[in-house]
């Protein structure tokens, strides 16, 4: 027997992508699979790591623990949304990118865009954090190269930037 | 890690929904998935059909009144937490969301879905049985209230029917002269706690004669179903010995049973003396509400 396929349009970064999945394909797979969007990283794929952290009409959530066809309705942000248009092909970093990249809080990199999409949302609710309230904000996401301290500084760095421009 | 197959619809209508359940004896209700979705990829569930109800209408709705806080099905954590009206009129459901998961799980977990998931390590359905809330289900026969002492029956299990959906959850409000607090211990904040106390005071009588007519604790992650102890009348110090009598902490990779009855001692009377300052502060005239 076959698996029933859906056809839905998931809106991604301002595309539209339509989709024809099986109701169990999780957002995060049909992220990369379907929408060839692999920035969005998979790690335990039970909603502890927070890697596959996506931006669902702006708040973070889990991708790896949304269907794809729950997501029809929403508008959704990969890290491939945080790059700025300055015109180019590439496009310019965004400021989270850009403090993340400045301050070190990367170094393997697997678990980066689901901080950024975290931070992104984080900042924009709460633009002038204590490092306390950075640490706060990316508490649900798990980092096993960086032990946390340049991705906090990062944190307290994209605030600058956003503030500054 | 990938979810065995299933079959999904999402009803456009609540009959719709209900209909599709009685139809499929082997389908689950799918809200914020935060609970449910985990499950099925590590396959400890695998339901033959989702019921996903986020595209019904009318149930993301956090109602105030002076009786308490109403919240439908699709209210998601951080928009019951983020109510201004509801923390007024029921301080405890911000105190207890405020542990639940990450921001980034409460952005997309329902609190219904989190009550009737009924894990008595969960903060909600510890806090609905301390205040004597209930939840309303909708099935074949229509729709009935099920009081929060009838809901929890057995370790994950609750009393709604596999043909109903949960469409609201009440939470009474706080009552004149009365305090509430909630701790909890978890290894690293957001996860889920070692042991977690949410406690009810109650003052009566006129300052300086006030005095408790009501004390009680609703515990989670040290008992199989969320528990409620009553110690009015039980000096403070003694009252995390006398809920230990009605609690069950078990070992586990995280805590022993001995470590999490010490946590029972120290968080009740920590929560007892937090809601009794709380009770006092709501009773002096400009007070902290």
């Amino acid at each position: 027997m076959s698996e029933e396929l859906h056809d839905v349009v998931l809106h991604v970064n301002g595309a539209a992508h339509a989709v024809s999945v099986p109701g169990r394909r999780l957002l995060s797979d049909a992220l990369r699979q379907d929408c060839g969007l692999t920035g969005t990283h998979v790690g335990c794929e039970h909603g502890v790591c927070g890697a596959c952290t996506v931006l669902v009409d702006g708040a973070p959530v889990r991708s790896c623990l949304m269907l794809a066809v729950s997501g029809v309705d929403a508008e959704i942000t990969t890290i491939e949304g945080l790059t700025e248009d300055d015109g180019t092909e590439e496009g310019r970093l965004g400021p989270v990118q850009q403090a993340f990249m400045d301050c070190h809080g990367l170094q393997c990199g697997f678990c980066t865009p689901g901080f950024l999409t975290t931070v992104t949302a984080g900042l924009r609710d709460n633009p002038d954090p204590t490092r306390e309230e950075a640490r706060e904000m990316i508490a649900g996401n798990l980092c096993r190269c960086t032990g946390y301290q340049n991705i906090v500084a990062s944190v307290l760095r994209a605030a600058e930037l956003a503030r500054d421009s | 890690m990938k979810p065995a197959p299933f079959a999904y619809r999402r009803p456009a209508s609540l009959t719709d929904a209900v209909d599709l359940l009685a139809r499929s004896p082997g389908a689950k209700v799918l809200a914020g998935g935060q609970s449910l979705v985990p499950l099925l990829a590590m396959r400890l569930a695998a339901p033959e059909m989702l019921v996903d109800i986020n595209a019904l209408p009318d149930l993301d709705h956090v109602r105030c009144s002076a009786d308490g806080v109403r919240v439908g099905a699709l209210a998601r954590h951080a928009a019951v937490l983020a109510s201004v009206e509801a923390r007024a009129v029921q301080p405890l459901l911000a105190l207890a969301l405020a542990n639940v998961a990450h921001a980034t799980i409460r952005n997309r977990g329902t609190s219904v879905g989190s009550l009737v998931h009924a894990d008595a390590a969960a903060e909600l359905p510890a806090v609905l049985r301390l205040l004597g809330g209930s939840v309303d289900v909708v099935g074949p026969g229509g729709r009935r209230t099920i009081p929060v002492d009838d809901l929890y029956v057995g370790p994950l299990e609750s009393s709604v029917r596999p043909d109903e959906i949960a469409v609201e959850a009440f939470f009474p409000a706080l009552a004149a002269g009365a305090g509430v607090a909630f701790a909890e211990i978890a290894r690293r904040h957001g996860d889920y706690a070692m042991c977690g106390v949410a406690a009810l005071v109650r003052l009566g009588g006129d300052a300086p004669d006030e005095r408790v007519v009501e004390a009680r604790l609703g515990y989670l992650s040290v008992c199989d179903v969320p528990t409620v102890v009553d110690v009015t009348g039980v000096a403070v110090e003694d009252a995390g010995d006398v809920a230990l009598r009605s609690l069950d902490p078990a070992d586990d990779i995280h805590g022993t049973a001995h470590y999490r009855s010490q946590l029972v001692r120290v968080l009740t009377e920590r929560v007892l003396r937090a809601a009794h300052d709380g009770a006092r502060a709501r009773r002096t005239p400009g007070g902290d509400r």
